[in-house]
């Protein structure tokens, strides 16, 4: 063996050699604290070109891997709001051209695609993305080339970006609307029950701190990996914990499984209900009739009576690839691309600087399907209203709550006294 | 009591999944030596039998039923269909089979996804399995009670088939020596493609089984195919009453664990579990003595 | 032992080969590609360094290694923490903070603050598991399709740990936006460059050193021990050392390839290295060609830009085309695309270097059911 061991000693010097060439032949760019790398940091200019009849926006979904069951929507609703824009004249008088990019439910090649789409098809914003880790992987990406990114989906909060627009629903527009509902009902025992991932924990978090000042108790708290259906070992605690309530924060698949595993142990939607964060008009046909009577924390529903939801829901429905039915993830991402159509139309240009400056001065409305959402032009989010929705047997929501008036967003949670200072400002400081 | 009854009777019925899903593997696996990663893949299919039974007859109570058969029946012949067109060219690279059935597993998953509704679809639980069973004051759920006896029908045909028919002294007596088995007038080929009909048709089984459990949809299938497998090797290799044995005790240790941690710790600690007693006990529970050198 | 058998080509056309390779990597591309192509091509590099690993436990050493995504995770996730510590500077990074917000840092953290300790963890921590898991796996005798899916379920262990570890690793959205890279800033181009250029460096030292190792004695040791393990060991040699041998430097490039991979990509999660990722890791090994030099690098290098670019294109397409690769090539090419060459007429055949030879055969059908 001992020529073994030789020989190993000289590849361990070749590889000392090899890695220190490498690194002199590098040369240096710029190291910390250099003033002028700090500043260097915008990177290369825009190589946006708008001067043609047409701009070029960049839309990145998960096409297939296991996010595809969600995005694939997301997708084509995407696809229906260019072309109805296109139909209407366009964006400052040019027509939309999509580059739709695949983000295979894996977060760098969400990172990789975005800057494709930003340095190689020069696109002018960027629409996409479903859960928060591809959110996380495209945040820095979009910094660093100073682009525009929408983003659809209801989130976590306690994030914000100058290069990101969020038209989903944050904390104080989803959990805390569905965590009053529950006060509203009487509730005094809670069960949390999510998949494990950030959304679900940030959130549960949040639900926990709320509902200590609210006075309902948390009886208990599980958690299942994403791709795990089977819920029965955990179903088994919850009716041990006896709960007035079950807060679901499960994503995907995994929400079947609870909700079979729920059934199968006897519980009902009459005596512990479930209120859940996403389970939608999408989601609710593949659970069959177990999930009939539970209810839903969103902002938009099917069944809202806006002046503009009939035609949304009209033409979704007659558009090639449709699967039918409207949802909320769907709506935001309708309203995203209407919401840039709004915010260039304002700045009277694509430029990103000016569009985000004009996002400042004008209070940026759109008649969305769920009502006239207001953007702030601070964080980036949009004023949504509260609906608690009911599943009915058609796999429809019946309203049967709705927040008194639009919430304005509050990614950080800075109007709730609940929320202890010392938290947000960590993470406003580690959020840079 | 509860805390130690409940985790018992639900790790016994996921354990009985578990059985289900690993059952036609350690067919395919330990009687013919093929390492078929697409059998997850093969119980999606029959989960989607299960809901397309379910459009033709709209009984739940009677579908389900229905739907056992035509599973068993769909799944096999995608089985037969990939050993005639693959396997059978590979019965001598029994490493390789793994990789070319990974390469089955995405082209069925990617065209689940875009042939059935990207969310999947929904199978109804028959009505007949609504309601619990009170043992030693835990309310068991009915439906894990199928699961287990779905699973010891299952065993238990494999097991009168193995022994009793005609077909299955054929299947040992390949499995024992395939030389000797073809010399003395036995079509190797045909108890091959029988085999892997049968084991694949077992998953097609598991695959309604897991559909009443969980989601029915394109990404179902991966969640079972590394346990399953562990089952298999953990039991010993063509060893009937290992896998049952490692199936159960994984499902139970499972339950227990997810009781005591959390539902991810519990999969972890799960797999650790079965990677220590491969180390200590290589061959499995149960090992065939054979007179080979390795 | 006689001399190697003459199954490749001369030595010095592989080191000239090596050479030409080095030549287009180092510094052909930097100047003829855009930055984000380059980029790309960095990360292709760190599949092909994890690749030319896995030829070498696999392809040489008949090992079918399934959870390189465990030894690609200690890389990555070192030079990761090691990273976020230098962005977040004095504070505690901003994902930890909302669960536990004046817990103070994970233990296991402490020691990345350092440059030294971290690349010392980067080498020694897969050569401590590789060495641990692969003395107790082959002195055990395990081999064949268990180590295969032992390896396989351990990777998927560790993606499950580290996705329900949220506080401690960032879950299952993993670590990203790195400011800098040992002091030097990550978004300056230059400083970009200069990371491929290690990546790509590391990649052509990785290529020397198994080509120097399967020109010796312990190369033909190794390939004897695939192809009958029981005579290796008549002769005198356990073959287990040869294996584990095999198993830590392949587990050691799977290492540096994850390292490189964090600074390059921006950013890691559990699901590059769960069981899609390790086994993706194994196709551009099987497409290139297990058992030759350059097979697995280029392979992997080409499955990474077939993501790339047709994955763009035509994504549901990549899919099966991902798919039908494994397909086709495992099929009739077990040998992968560098068995092309030698498959035209006119040129005397060489034996097939993997499978099927009978003796081979048995003997794994043998350990699959005994």
């Amino acid at each position: 063996m001992s020529t073994i061991s030789k020989r190993l000693r000289s590849l361990t010097a070749m590889g000392a050699i090899g890695t220190t060439v490498a690194l002199v032949l590098a040369g240096c760019g710029a190291r910390a604290g250099d003033e002028a790398a700090a500043g260097g940091t915008s990177a290369a200019p825009s190589c946006v070109d708008t001067s043609g009849s047409a701009v070029k926006l960049g839309f990145l979904n998960s096409l297939t891997g296991g996010m595809a069951i969600s995005e694939k929507t997301v997708s084509n609703v995407l696809h229906m709001a260019a072309d109805e824009i296109n139909a209407g004249g366009g964006i400052l008088g040019k027509k939309i051209e999509y580059v739709q990019e695949d983000g295979a439910t894996d977060w760098p090649t969400f990172a990789e695609k975005t800057e494709k789409l930003l340095t190689q098809d020069c696109v002018a914003a960027i629409f996409g993305g479903w859960t928060s880790s591809s959110r996380k992987a495209v945040k820095p990406v979009v910094e660093k080339h100073n682009g525009l990114f929408f983003y659809p989906v209801q989130y976590e909060g306690l994030e914000s970006s100058p290069n990101i627009y969020y038209t989903g629903a944050t904390t104080n527009q989803q959990i805390i609307p569905a965590m009053d509902f529950l006060k509203a009902q009487g509730v005094k025992r809670l069960f949390l029950a999510g998949s494990d991932y950030v959304f679900p924990r940030t959130a549960n978090a949040i639900i926990k701190l709320y509902a200590a000042k609210l006075g309902i108790e948390i009886v208990g708290e599980e958690y299942v990996p994403l791709d795990k259906d089977d819920w029965t070992s955990q179903v088994a605690k919850i009716v041990a914990a006896k709960p007035d309530f079950i807060f679901n924060t499960i994503n995907g698949s995994s929400n079947v499984g609870f909700v079979k595993a729920y059934y199968d142990a006897g519980l009902k939607a009459e005596t512990t209900p479930i209120i859940s964060v996403s389970i939608a008009e999408e989601e609710a046909p593949a659970m069959g009739h177990e999930v009939t009577g539970q209810y839903a924390s969103w902002n938009y529903f099917q069944s809202l009576k806006t002046p503009t939801n009939p035609k949304f829901i009209e033409s979704w429905k007659a558009y090639p690839n449709s699967s039918g039915v409207t949802s909320d993830p769907m709506e935001a991402a309708y309203i995203s691309l209407y919401l840039y159509k709004a915010l260039v139309e304002a700045a009277g240009s694509f430029d990103v600087d000016a569009v985000n400056a004009a996002a400042k001065k004008n209070a940026i409305t759109f008649d969305a399907p769920e009502g006239k959402v207001t953007l702030d032009g601070e964080n980036h989010h949009i004023s949504k209203p509260g609906h608690i929705g009911k599943i009915n047997s058609s796999n429809q929501f019946d309203i049967v709550w709705a927040s008194d008036k639009f919430i304005e967003p509050d990614p950080y949670l800075e109007g709730y006294d609940w929320f202890p200072a010392d938290i947000r400002k960590q993470l406003v400081d580690a959020a840079g | 009591m509860d805390a130690l009854i409940a985790p018992l009777l639900n790790g016994s019925a996921q354990g009985a999944l578990l059985l289900l899903a690993a059952l036609g593997l350690s067919l395919t696996f330990g009687q013919m030596g093929v390492i078929n990663m697409a059998h997850g893949e093969f119980l999606m299919i029959g989960a989607f039998a299960a809901y397309l039974v379910q459009q033709v007859i709209t009984a739940s109570n009677l579908s389900i039923p229905v739907a056992l058969p035509v599973a068993f029946v769909v799944a096999g012949l995608f089985g037969l269909l990939l050993e005639v067109t693959i396997i059978q060219w590979m019965y001598r690279r029994p490493l390789d089979t793994l990789l070319v059935t990974v390469g089955v597993g995405l082209i069925l998953q990617q065209a689940a996804l875009q042939i059935f509704p990207s969310q999947g679809v929904p199978v109804e639980k028959p009505g007949w399995l609504d309601g619990q069973l009170n043992i030693l004051g835990y309310e068991w759920p009915l439906r894990q009670l199928f699961t287990i006896l779905l699973a010891s029908v299952c065993v238990a045909a494999l097991s009168a088939w193995l022994k009793y028919t005609s077909f299955g002294r054929r299947i040992r007596a390949t499995v024992q020596n395939r030389d000797l088995a073809e010399t003395s007038g036995i079509s190797t080929r045909t108890i091959d493609r029988l085999t892997f009909f049968t084991g694949s048709g077992l998953a097609g089984v598991a695959g309604v089984a897991a559909s009443l459990i969980g989601g029915t949809n394109s990404q179902m299938g991966a969640q079972y195919i590394i346990p399953a497998f562990l089952v298999v090797a953990a039991g010993g290799i063509g060893q009937l009453k290992g896998t049952i044995i490692a199936a159960w005790a994984v499902g139970v240790a499972l339950s227990y664990f997810a009781y005591w941690t959390t539902g991810s710790l519990a999969q972890v600690l799960a797999f650790i579990l079965v990677i220590v007693f491969l180390q200590l006990r290589p061959q499995g529970l149960f090992t065939v003595r054979t007179r080979s050198l390795a | 032992m006689t001399k190697p058998r003459t199954t490749g080509p001369k030595p010095w056309i592989s080191l000239s080969g090596i050479g030409v390779f080095a030549v287009l990597l180092l510094a052909v591309a930097p100047l003829v590609l855009t930055d984000h192509w380059l980029n790309n091509l960095g990360k292709y590099c760190c599949w092909a360094i994890a690749a030319v690993g896995i030829g070498l436990a696999w392809g040489r050493g008949g090992m079918l290694v399934m959870g390189q995504g465990v030894f690609f995770a200690l890389g990555a996730y070192s030079m990761a923490m090691h990273l976020t510590l230098e962005t977040a500077g004095d504070r505690i990074p901003g994902f930890m903070v909302l669960y536990d917000p004046l817990a103070p840092l994970p233990m296991f953290w402490e020691p990345f603050r350092s440059a030294g300790f971290t690349l010392l963890a980067i080498v020694l921590l897969p050569v401590v598991m590789a060495g641990i898991l692969g003395y107790a796996l082959f002195k055990r005798r395990v081999k064949g399709a268990y180590f295969a899916i032992l390896t396989q379920a351990l990777a998927v262990a560790l993606a499950t740990l580290i996705s329900s570890t949220i506080r401690e690793t960032g879950g299952d959205t993993g670590l990203s936006d790195f400011k800098y890279f040992f002091g030097f800033v990550l978004n300056d181009p230059a400083n970009k460059v200069m990371v491929f250029l290690i990546a790509a460096g590391l990649l052509i030292v990785c290529l020397l050193a198994v080509w120097q190792l399967y020109r010796s004695r312990f190369g033909e040791l190794l390939v004897a021990t695939r192809d009958a393990e029981e005579r290796v060991r008549f002769l005198g040699y356990d073959p287990a050392n040869v294996k584990l041998v095999a198993f830590v430097v392949s587990a050691l490039m799977a290492s540096i390839a994850g390292a490189m991979f964090v600074p390059i990509v921006g950013i890691i999660t559990p699901a590059e290295i769960g069981a899609a990722a390790s086994i993706l890791m194994i196709a551009g090994v099987a497409f290139g060609g297990r058992a030759s030099l350059f097979g697995p690098a280029l392979g992997a290098m080409a499955v990474g830009w077939g993501q790339s670019s047709l994955g763009s294109t035509w994504p549901e397409g990549w899919t099966y085309i991902l798919g039908l690769l494994f397909i086709v090539v495992i099929l009739f090419l077990p040998n992968g695309l560098s068995s092309l060459p030698s498959r035209f007429p006119g040129r005397t055949r060489p034996k097939p270097d993997v499978p099927p030879t009978p003796a081979i055969a048995a003997a794994e059908l043998e350990e699959v059911r005994a």
